[in-house]
Parts: C-alpha cells; structure tokens; sequence
C-alpha cells in the first residue's frame, strides 16, 4: 500500500528538526520516490570532462537509476544523454566508456544518433512514411539531459526543468572544487589511476552522512586505525614514518582534534569537514611540489591554496570530494538497502608523479573492498539497516549540538563534531524531494 | 592442524616439487587462519599484489585493490586478533581451491623462483559466501635454507567489478 506518493506532507513529516525517520533509509517506496523528483530535482554529478577528451568519447554512469552518457560531440563540448534507444530502449553503449567516431549506432536495429542525441538515420526508413514518425517521441533521437553544467571539468546535469540553476543550487560551496582544481600549477585535474568500485548493502544515504560524521573515526576505526598506531609504536626509534602510516593514523585523532577542526554549512545540503585543520594537515611535502605551485600562482597565492585543508566536502545530494588527496566518491543508489560506492581519483596535472602515488594509496587504504578501514564502516551501514526494521523506535536521532535558529543559515562555521550538516542534507532531501508535488 | 608451517630444503637450490610444496603450504596456512605462520612466509621487503585492473603492469600509478608491504600486511593481521574488530564478530572462513601450481621459471643464480596457479577462493561469513577465481603468481627465493615469498601476486578474473567485503587473504 503506497504511504508517500505524491503526499508531499507525508514526505515532508519523515524529515523532524533533530530526527528522521527510518523509511527514508528502509522504504523501497520513497527510494523510487527519490529517483523521480529527488535526484531529477537536483544538480547530480555526472563524471569528469578528462573521461572523454576526444569527440566521440564516451562514459557511461546513471542520475539517480536511470543510465547516462557523458558524451564529447563533435563540437568540443560534453553532453550528457538518456542511453536508451529511442526504439526499443536498448542500451547504446557496450563498453562503459570508449569512442563511438562520429555517431552512436544502436546494435539491434541500426538506428543511429549524432554525438548530441539527434537521430542520424533509420535504415529502410521509408517503412516510416505516412506513418506520422516525425511527430512521435523516437523521431527526436536520445533525448539529452537538457540542463548540463561542466564546472572546470567537472560536469553536472538535472533532469528537470524546474529547480534551482546551477549557481544557485552550490553557491559559494563551489570553492572546495576551485581549492581541489587550483592544487594543479596549471589549474587543470585529469581523471587517472583507474576507480575502486565497493558495493554496500545499506542505503546511499547511510554513505552521505558518514562523510561529516566526526564522532565515528576512533571508535569504528579503533580496529584498523588503532592497529596502525600499536604497530607504528613498535618500529625501531629513528624509521621514518611510511606513507600508509601517515595517511591512516590520523583517523584515531582524539575528539577534541575533531571538534577544533570544524564545519561548514553551505545552502542545500553542501558543506565540509576541516574548516582548521584535518586529518589530512600532516603529510610530509612532496618533493619539489610547493617550488612547481609557487611558480605557476607567486608564494603567498600557493600557500593559501595548500593551506586549505578540508577534509570531506559533500555535495548534495551523492558525492564527496577531499581536495588534498584529489580524490571523488560518488554514492550511486541501486535500491533502498544497496549502494554501489565508486571512489574516483585525480591527477594534478603538471605536478610531481609522487602526489598521484599518495592519492592512490589513500584510496586503496581506504575506500577499496578490500580496505580495512572499509570493512570497519561498512560493518556500521549494514547492522544499521538491520537494526532499523526494529519496531521499538522509528527514528534516527540526529541532534548533537542542534539549535532552534540554525534552519535558515548559511555558510556557517561551527564545531567539528555537530550533527548540522546531516540536518542540513535532510533539509535539502525534503525540498528537492517535494519540489514540484 | 600439525602441518609444518615452514620446510627446510634439502638442497641449496630448490626442486619443482618443493616449490609446488610452497604454494600449497601457504594457501592451507591461510584456510587455517594461522595468520603468524603465513606471515613468516613472506620476505621481510615483500609484497602482497591484487590489481585492479586487467593486465595491470604499474603498482604505483594505477590503483590496485591491494599492494602491501610487510607492514600492512602484519597490521592486517594483528587487526584479526582486535577485540573491537567488529566486521570480524563473527569471523570470516576462507577455502582455497588450487590447481597444481606451474613453475614457470627457474633461476638459481639469481636465487629467482616464479610459480603460477589458478585457484578458486571463498570467503563466507555469516549467511554469505562468495567464490572468487584468480591466479596467483608466486615469486620466490631462498633464504637461510628456506623458501621465502618476495611478491605474490593474485589476478582476480573479475578484477574490475564492484565486490563486497574481501577481509581475509587469497
Ligand atoms: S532498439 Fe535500437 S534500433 Fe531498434
Ligand atoms: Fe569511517
């Protein structure tokens, strides 16, 4: 029996100040709920425009469930398209990414596009005449996603008319992209290194939240990141301290590092970790990096980039980006209780080799299936979506450190270990989720 | 459980047969989570190598899904032992089925020693069990009298799909 469709009041009560309510993470129905207005309602991240450099390249992901491609059209620019036949549905692609020349060519039928979705040609098309085919929803070939928006090479795209424009939508939270993009002395990011792809039985919501959740690193990594630092203490006085250990002991940082580090809220559901400092401050420099970053932007310039150290900036609704390890995570919906979490990495272009080496550790240490950092929260996600099919209580509580007046701020600094920026995402999953109802 | 972790050679350069021996002897230490004794096996400047991606030649500027020196792996193992290590309450288990391992080359003089084997491995834990075919490539030298694991290397057939938790060793 459906209890939410088109109710936007039934919606809107699953969302309180300092709780949620478990549907939002068990329902199936308000997840194919979100997958109709929520994620088309919002500007979703698509992939990045060095995954296709060349006219006819092409990647393949979804906006929400529904499949996409990110596609370079003869023309330079990048366009996202429906990947769907406009015959009989079929996906287009047949690699997940590649180059298709000139026009995409459906396998089944033969029916073929240009690079923007325009149908190119149907053979035996005089099957289709008198038959009123220019007026029907085919004959306008893959339908593109209309409202496309590449941010320095990071490309955006909402399905809906309605909604927000793009700037309105991130504001000034746009600046952890700037701050990533700026770490290149030529200002430019490529997609390299391959991507970890770790699937999760537990909501992508679950995934979303973690990102700012500050209180969980020394109690569900005391196993990992706890074993890490016993087993540094052991090494002889005088070793230097390995990559991996500097990259993982920091997730055992005592609260107190957590609270000092800070939040920031920005409007709709954006905001970061590490407004002071992070677990990502100490690393040792890189070799010849600074000297590179000082050459491209003047000393004072490149000390204020490499001086941000934000920890994990979301953007709503399902990404996550650390600018000091250039690093993406993107948390696909696959249903209700199923996540397919892909971990993106970045080369800083024009910068030394040994900064793509780390970014590549910190990836494999921490986000790959075989992580044992991984294995730690993900153990969290699914005992929670266990433990929420039980009855005693319905809700999530997300109320440290909430205050009455906090609803209508914006791009505020507070205590590293509030749970704001989870109300915050909340907030936002209510208003793209009724948008339009 | 009486198997010994570790044979002595009986000659300076090892035999096919002792080699074959190896492999097989530490895909049971690993079945039978005596985690202490595999480390053993490993050369103290080894490395534990799972790409990522198919045919993957370069370790350190494409991700793989493990390359870990001594170090992480001792720290993987101590973290099995953890009394807060939640995702192993319960433990896994883990099977390996193996082909007779293959030499595929032998060189004294450079004390060089590379076998190959294509395995099934499966983990369970709880209600789940899930089956993974790979090979592994063993490199091996001798060291004080015994075979010890510089690089093993392990290509997982669906290298590039998304999995679930791996938490125990193939
Ligand atoms: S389904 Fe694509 S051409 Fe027929
Ligand atoms: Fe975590």
């Amino acid at each position: 029996m459906p209890r939410y469709a088109g109710d936007a009041a039934a919606l809107r009560a699953l969302v309180r100040d300092q709780e949620v309510h478990r549907d939002v993470y068990v329902s199936e129905e308000v997840f194919q709920l979100e997958m109709e207005h929520m994620f088309p309602n919002s500007w979703v991240y698509v992939g990045h425009d060095s995954q296709v450099p060349n006219a006819g390249d092409y990647y393949g992901t979804t906006i929400g469930t529904q499949p996409i491609l990110l596609v370079r059209h003869t023309d330079g620019t990048v366009k996202v398209l429906h990947n769907r036949c406009p015959h009989k549905g079929t996906r287009i692609t047949s690699e997940t990414c590649g180059n298709t020349g000139k026009f995409f060519r459906c396998p089944y039928h033969a029916w073929s596009f240009k690079t923007d979705g325009s149908l190119l040609a149907i053979p035996l098309k005089k099957g289709y005449e008198n038959t009123g085919f220019e007026q029907s929803h085919a004959a306008t070939g893959m339908a593109p996603v209309r409202h496309v928006r590449n941010y320095r090479g990071f490309v955006f795209a909402k399905i809906n008319d309605g909604g927000l424009d793009f700037e309105e939508f991130f504001g000034e939270s746009l600046s952890s992209f700037d701050n990533m993009i700026d770490r290149s002395p030529v200002g430019q990011l490529k997609v390299a290194g391959g991507v970890l792809r770790y699937m999760h039985n537990c909501n992508w919501k679950m995934l979303v939240e973690n990102q700012t959740d500050t209180c969980h690193p020394m109690v569900a990594h005391e196993s990992s990141a706890g074993t890490v630092v016993e087993v540094w203490k052991k090494a002889p006085p005088g070793t230097k301290k390995p990559m991996a250990v500097e990259i993982i002991a920091p997730f055992m940082s005592p609260y107190e590092f957590f609270e000092n580090m800070g939040i920031r809220i920005w409007d709709n559901g954006h905001g970061h970790t590490g407004v002071h400092h992070s677990i990502h401050s100490d690393y040792s420099a890189i070799p010849g990096y600074f000297e590179k970053m000082t050459a491209a932007y003047g000393e004072k310039r490149a000390k204020a980039i490499l001086g941000e150290n934000r920890h994990n900036t979301v953007y709503f609704p399902n990404i996550m980006i650390k600018g000091p390890i250039q690093l993406l995570r993107h948390f696909k919906p696959i249903a209700a209780n199923k996540t397919l979490v892909e971990s993106w990495t970045f080369q800083l272009v024009d910068a030394p080799d040994m900064l793509l080496e780390r970014t590549l550790m910190y990836n494999r240490l921490i986000n790959a299936p075989t992580s044992i950092v991984g294995h730690d929260d993900l153990e969290m996600y699914e005992r929670a979506q266990e433990g929420l099919h039980s009855n005693a209580n319905e809700w999530v509580n997300l109320q440290r450190l909430y205050s009455p007046d906090e609803a209508g701020q914006t791009n505020v600094a507070v205590n590293g270990t509030s749970e704001w920026p989870m109300r915050h995402q909340f907030r936002a999953w209510t208003k793209f989720m009724t948008m339009g109802m | 459980m009486s198997m010994v972790a570790e044979a002595p050679l009986k000659n300076a350069v090892p035999t096919d047969q002792e080699l074959i021996d190896f492999v097989v002897r530490e895909a049971r230490l690993i079945d039978q989570q005596r985690f202490d004794e595999w480390l053993d096996l490993y050369a103290d400047d080894a490395y534990y190598w799972m790409p990522l991606e198919w045919n993957q030649t370069d370790p350190r500027l494409t991700c793989s899904l493990m390359y870990e020196d001594k170090l992480l792996l001792s720290i993987r193992v101590e973290r099995l032992k953890g009394a807060r290590t939640f995702s192993q309450k319960p433990k896994s288990r883990c099977h390996h089925v193996l082909q007779t391992p293959q030499v595929d080359s032998r060189d004294a003089a450079a004390n060089s020693y590379v076998t190959w084997t294509p395995m099934h491995y499966v983990e369970t834990r709880l209600e789940e069990q899930t089956l993974y075919a790979a090979w592994a490539t063993h490199h091996l030298s001798v060291e004080n009298g015994k075979l010890k694991i510089k690089l093993k290397r392990v290509d997982l057939i669906n290298c590039d799909a998304a999995f679930g938790n791996i938490q125990l060793f193939m």
